[in-house]
């Protein structure tokens, strides 16, 4: 097995390390991971962990795998940063950071952005549940519903097709034209912009509506329909 | 080989516990045998539930640490023979256990049992992770009340996004008369925001108390409504199909629950 393919690079963050794997194979990556630790065990014990991925991408299991290893070593690991959606999505359903406080240069996220055009949506084909939190520079659409302490942060608009009875937050980077549209809006706190709704009022008969920032600038629904 | 179930709830004082106990002793009453094990390292009360307090020579991180063998940490019940029960430590915390642990305990049992029921610590942390790790099937349980129904909705979310085997609920201590007067959530309530499969509804009844306090789990009364409930979440994890019970004398409430499930968004 050529060993020179995985390297495992370990930086002191404010509040942690931060280690990089590099290399291909996942499995080559954690044996090194997991090797380093064990040969200084008292350097890591107790240490709160944040791992850059790079391209990799994992997996549920493998990431709690990962976690489980490192947790009977006495490591938490807390952030995953990765280029992979896929990773990136899973350390968010198992609550982990995305962005570490080192966070990546501003102008080449944005670039990355605009680079995937004005259409990049995020699919989610499911229920989110409490303590989920997504967060996503484009469109959000929801397949099932929002639950109450689960939250969508979105730079564009957010669609469901269900209830929404968590947060919503759409053009969270300050874009007033952002909408916010689902099956059943009734008590949830939404965000456009700045903007903030109160609770709204749970409907008796729910019905679609779209959620805007009106003319005179403060945050209102009606219904949604055609057109 | 034996099925390993976890109940769990994310909220304490929800009846995790006291469901363990009374499915083991259901379970066992059937002829099956079973192991309970305490996941609450720490606060460990699975054993005073059971009646088994006094009995406690080893227990589970005695096992783990290598200071017994796994045998002798097992107590026999005192109405079956084939329940046992492994307690938790008290003088120890969550730390002392870790998932792979719990995995290879439940591996090493396997072969001797029908069951496996693993109690669950209130919270999602150590102790979660810990009696998670080795489950087949989880088993949610929750009180019709919305911060408790919220936190087991956070637990499904964590027991998804694990890929574990779909969760099933177990609405308990639902009181019918509050229900109608539009004091507490109904079952539907409940089930619409959750969306998983319903094992069992557990009516409220003082009877639980009691029994919990003797170390006579309610399952073993014949006459007992809750008793009755747990029996027949008992007989659903063997796989038999079991009419939910007539909670409401008018009926209706099976007709509806099944509406509301039926009618569901997955």
């Amino acid at each position: 097995m050529d060993t020179t393919s995985s390297a495992v690079q370990i930086k002191g963050l404010r509040d942690g390390l931060l280690v990089t794997l590099t290399g291909e194979v996942w499995e080559e990556q954690r044996a090194s991971l997991v090797e380093q630790i064990d040969e200084r065990q008292s350097f890591f014990k107790g240490a709160r962990l944040a791992l850059d991925l790079g391209p990799q991408a994992l997996g549920v299991n493998k990431l709690v795998e990962l976690r489980d290893l490192l947790s009977e070593r006495g490591v938490s690991l807390w952030a995953v940063v990765s280029e992979s959606p896929k990773t990136e999505k899973t350390a968010q359903l198992l609550g982990l950071a995305t962005r570490i406080s080192k966070p990546r240069p501003e102008e080449a996220r944005h670039f990355a952005v605009d680079d995937l055009g004005d259409e990049t949506a995020l699919f989610l084909n499911k229920t989110l549940r409490s303590g989920m939190r997504i967060e996503f520079a484009g469109h959000v659409v929801v397949l099932g519903d929002v639950n109450p302490g689960a939250e969508i942060i979105a730079e564009g608009n957010v669609i469901v097709w269900g209830r929404v009875r968590g947060m919503v937050h759409a053009g969270s980077k300050g874009n007033r034209q952002s909408v916010i549209c689902a099956l059943d809006l009734s008590a949830s706190q939404l965000r456009i912009a700045d903007e903030v709704s109160a609770l709204l009022e749970p409907q008796s008969d729910p019905k679609p509506e779209i959620a805007s920032i009106n003319p005179e600038g403060r945050l209102q629904s009606e219904a949604w329909t055609a057109g | 080989m034996a099925q390993v179930i976890t109940v769990t709830s994310g909220k304490g004082g929800v009846g995790k516990t006291t469901a363990v106990a009374n499915l083991a002793v259901a379970l066992a009453a059937d002829a099956k045998k079973i192991v309970c094990m305490d996941g609450d390292i720490g606060l460990r009360n699975l054993d005073v539930v059971m009646g088994l307090e006094n009995r406690i020579v080893y227990d589970i991180v005695d096992v783990i640490e290598g200071r017994c063998r796994l045998r002798q940490a097992m107590i026999r019940d005192k109405h079956f023979e084939h329940l046992y029960l492994i307690p938790a430590a008290q003088t120890r915390d969550k730390t002392a256990v870790s998932p792979s642990d719990m995995v290879r305990i439940c591996d090493e049992l396997r072969p001797e049992c029908d069951y496996i029921l693993i109690d669950s610590p209130a919270g999602i942390e150590r102790g979660f992770r810990n009696a998670i790790a080795p489950a087949d099937r989880v088993l949610v349980i929750t009180n019709p009340e919305v911060s408790a129904v919220r936190d087991a909705d956070r637990v499904v979310g964590i027991l998804e996004a694990e890929g574990k085997y779909s969760p099933a609920l177990i609405l308990n201590r639902l009181n019918l008369a509050m229900v109608k007067n539009h004091d507490m959530l109904s079952a539907e309530d409940v089930l619409d925001l959750l969306a998983i499969q319903l094992i069992g509804i557990v009516p409220e009844d003082e009877g639980v108390i009691v029994g919990s306090n003797r170390g006579t789990p309610v399952a073993l009364e014949p006459k007992s409504r809750a008793g009755q409930a747990f029996r027949n979440i008992a007989k659903r994890l063997q796989g038999e199909s079991v009419p939910f019970m007539d909670m409401d004398k008018q009926g209706k409430l099976w007709e509806r629950i099944q509406r509301s499930v039926t009618g569901r968004r997955v």
